[in-house]
């Protein structure tokens, strides 16, 4: 039996999104930028994918760019949008467990001249809206804060930020990157102020290589590619027509159905948490408030990731294990004995120190079954009593 | 500038008497496995004590020569270009040209030194030595002659047709690999074991590897890490023979049953004992493995003694003398360094004792061994059993 359970790295793509790329790299293999039918034909597909994604969000089609995937997206949004805005003020607002490609662009800023204010976090991930209050100065530009945070699954509180950034007196952008959310609930950014958001396509079984920027049409921008002036100069380069028609029909796909999604996720989610809290070995649930197998506080976090931590096994090790068994998880960091990469954001919620290479996480997507969950309980029975004899001494 | 041949030079082979042609042979088929590495057609040819490689289409230099660089026993490989016999006038102007395409800077002293394989030809090799000497002085007035330490050796050989050489790239030296045995190599992801691969092919020696790992306490990126080492290695080895022992259940019964202080040296020993019988089944000769005395706990002097206590076959070190610096100066040179510092950990630290013996006795050693009897036998045996078996080649 294989249990994939590593659904926030990546998923496996749709077979009906592979079919669909299938017939454009085949057979609708234009350039959407050639006067011809075959262009046109091209330009069809990524018509068709914008205005299936701009439905998800109740936005203007206008109003999506495509881009290589989701670090693009946030490079563009934040890069794209400083540069634009810098004379308004050159102060930026983000929190310490963004993903990498939030965090890196800020440090290029950083370098620029820029001033970057990073906001902690609660136990449970949450950053504090009267520290963001406090953090907003006359010259913040831009707030930059995710949706789902991908370790541990805290939801930050997106619509009070909203409120929180309208109601100042100048103009503060809302950059949102919606990776780990967008897909698992329904985020609308006209109702919770949101000024940007970036989508990645293999989070939500569609393709690698893709994603997109929603930028609402009054967001001041520049590019950071420049070319040929494909999408209204915003991002040059020959559309990736496949990819993005594969993107369109997993959005849509995605939101189909979507409460009995999560409310499946959830139950998933509940059945493992029902299995591990009373383990030995379980040392922590993350970001869950106890107790953690009450359902209305396990839904206060993603529906489809769960941070455990363990005691004396190293994540690695048991990643490992796990993988003969065929089950798929994430560890936080690589068993290196001489640098260990530690995960910033288990380091914000102050997760113990001992348990910050000892945690796991399980992610799931609808494609999941109680059988594989049953199965990833039975393996983690077995491993875990025997793992942790062998400890370092 | 084109050349049409290289000229291969070799020291040490040249001295072994009767066994030389083995070793001309020996270096003639790894020169055709570099040959048959690089883009171009071209013939290999012996003469007079001298390789040859004709090239007989269009060919990459820096592939080629880089190539070459890596066959053992190749001391200097020399671009040539030739040209026909047609006259002594014509052969000075190509020697001009030759020395002006090949050196643009003219600020150098130089020596002709011609040899005449074909004695037909109307001029000695002094006469030769002298008269292009004084045209070249005559073209280039900013060269200077200087017969005892030139910056430029233009060599000049009278065959069939005329060969002009000036320029020696280094080769890496050593015998060519099949001409003394073969050896295993006991190959970690580090920096060490690798070069000590590589030092001991240098001598001639063909070489295989036994690699250890233990999933789920390394990882198959670890494991791949081990084979492009391995391939690495291969460049100048040839293939190796690489065998992968899962060692995770002797490493966990030796970390139940034995002081945590002597695992490191206990493992050791039932490393070097697989890879001794894994060695004898395939006729190696020896084991080698990168160690070097004093670099960790289990490679000072006392460790060394009781780990090596186990094999009847002679192990070589070759590293046994070096400092940390000089063994990764040679990895950054034979390509493998980057390689080894990937940080995929091959020895999870869980079996890593934080103070480990240094000073181990041998006695106390065999005496916690007694303590594995129950099983340990079982346990070997599928490891050897289960072994999974590699031909790593450079493609």
């Amino acid at each position: 039996m294989e249990a994939y359970l590593d659904n926030s790295a990546t998923t496996r793509c749709r077979r009906e999104v592979i079919e669909l790329m299938v017939r454009v790299m085949g057979e609708d293999y234009g350039n959407p930028s050639s006067l011809h039918n075959k262009g046109l034909e091209a330009e069809k597909y990524i018509r068709q994918a914008k205005a299936s994604i701009a439905k998800t969000l109740k936005v203007k089609d206008k109003e999506i760019v495509f881009t290589s995937g989701g670090t693009e997206s946030d490079n563009l949004a934040i890069i794209g949008s400083a540069m634009a805005n810098k004379r308004a003020g050159m102060h930026l607002i983000t929190t310490r467990i963004e993903h990498a490609a939030v965090l890196e662009p800020m440090k290029f800023l950083e370098d620029q001249g820029f001033e970057v204010s990073y906001l902690g976090v609660d136990k449970y991930g949450h950053i504090d809206l009267e520290e963001l209050d406090r953090t907003i100065r006359d010259d913040t530009i831009l707030v930059s804060v995710m949706h789902t945070n991908n370790e541990i699954g805290a939801i930050e509180p997106l619509k009070e930020i909203g409120e929180l950034l309208v109601s100042k007196s100048h103009k503060i952008l809302f950059f949102v990157d919606g990776v780990q959310g967008y897909g698992k609930e329904a985020i609308y950014p006209k109702r919770a102020g949101i000024d940007m958001m970036s989508v990645s396509g293999h989070k939500i079984l569609g393709p690698k290589g893709v994603g997109f920027l929603y930028i609402d049409e009054k967001v001041k921008i520049k590019p950071v590619i420049f070319g040929g002036g494909q999408q209204k100069g915003l991002r040059s380069g020959t559309e990736n027509v496949a990819g993005i028609a594969g993107l369109g029909l997993a959005a849509e796909l995605s939101y189909k159905d979507l409460d009995e999604k999560r409310e499946y996720l959830f139950k998933l989610k509940k059945k493992l948490i029902d299995n591990l809290k009373d383990m030995e070995a379980v040392a922590a649930i993350n970001g869950i408030k106890e107790p953690f197998d009450e359902m209305d506080n396990i839904k206060e976090t993603a529906a489809h990731i769960l941070s455990v931590s363990f005691k004396d096994i190293r994540a690695e090790v048991l990643l490992h294990a796990l993988e003969e068994r065929g089950i798929y998880v994430s560890s936080g960091s690589a068993c290196a004995s001489n640098k260990p990469a530690l995960s910033a954001t288990l380091k914000a919620i102050g997760l113990n120190k001992e348990l910050l290479d000892r945690t796991i996480r399980f992610s799931f997507s609808s494609e999941n079954t109680d059988e594989e969950i049953e199965y990833t309980v039975a393996a983690l029975k077995e491993l875990l009593p025997y793992l942790g004899r062998f400890v370092r001494k | 500038m084109k050349y049409t041949a290289f000229l291969i030079k070799y020291a040490e082979i040249a001295i072994k008497g009767k066994n030389r042609y083995l070793f001309e042979d020996a270096l003639i088929n790894q020169i055709k496995y570099a040959l048959k590495r690089s883009e171009g057609d071209f013939s290999v040819s012996k003469t007079q004590g001298r390789i040859y490689i004709e090239c007989l289409t269009d060919y990459d230099y820096d592939e080629l020569v880089g190539n070459l660089s890596r066959v053992f026993g190749i001391t200097g490989i020399c671009p040539v270009v030739h040209v026909e016999d047609r006259g002594f006038e014509e052969l000075s102007k190509d020697v001009l040209k030759y020395i002006d395409e090949v050196y643009p800077d003219k600020a150098q002293s130089f020596k002709v030194h011609a040899r005449r394989a074909r004695k037909n030809y109307p001029m000695d090799s002094q006469e030769i030595n002298a008269e292009l000497g004084a045209r070249i002085l005559d073209a280039y007035p900013e060269m200077k002659v200087d017969v005892h330490n030139p910056d430029i050796m233009l060599n000049i050989e009278i065959r069939e047709r005329i060969y002009i050489y000036s320029i020696t790239e280094k080769g890496p030296g050593g015998m060519p690999v099949g001409t003394n045995g073969k050896g295993m190599l006991l190959l970690s992801g580090g920096i060490d074991s690798p070069v000590a691969g590589y030092m001991i092919s240098k001598r001639g020696v063909k070489i295989d590897a036994v690699y250890f790992h233990a999933p789920p306490y390394t990882s198959e990126r670890a494991k791949q890490k081990v084979v492009d080492l391995a391939r690495i290695i291969s460049r100048y080895s040839g293939p190796i023979y690489l065998h992968i022992v899962n060692f995770t259940d002797i490493q966990l019964y030796i970390y139940e049953k034995c002081p945590h202080d002597e695992l490191t040296i206990i493992m050791r020993r039932y490393m070097m004992r697989i890879a001794e019988d894994i060695a004898k089944k395939t006729d190696c000769l020896g084991l080698i493995t990168g160690e070097s005395i004093g670099q960790v706990a289990s490679q000072t002097m006392q460790s060394l003694a009781v780990t090596n206590e186990v094999c009847t076959l002679p192990v070589y070190r070759p590293l046994i003398g070096m400092d940390k610096q000089e063994i990764v100066e040679i990895s950054e040179k034979i390509g493998s360094f980057e390689t080894s510092i990937l940080p995929y950990e091959d020895c999870c630290t869980i079996f890593v004792a934080k103070h480990p013996v240094t000073k181990p006795n041998l006695k106390v050693i065999k005496r916690s061994e007694e303590r594995l009897c129950e099983r340990i036998e079982e346990l070997y045996k599928t490891a050897l059993e289960t072994e999974e078996l590699m031909v790593v080649k450079w493609d």
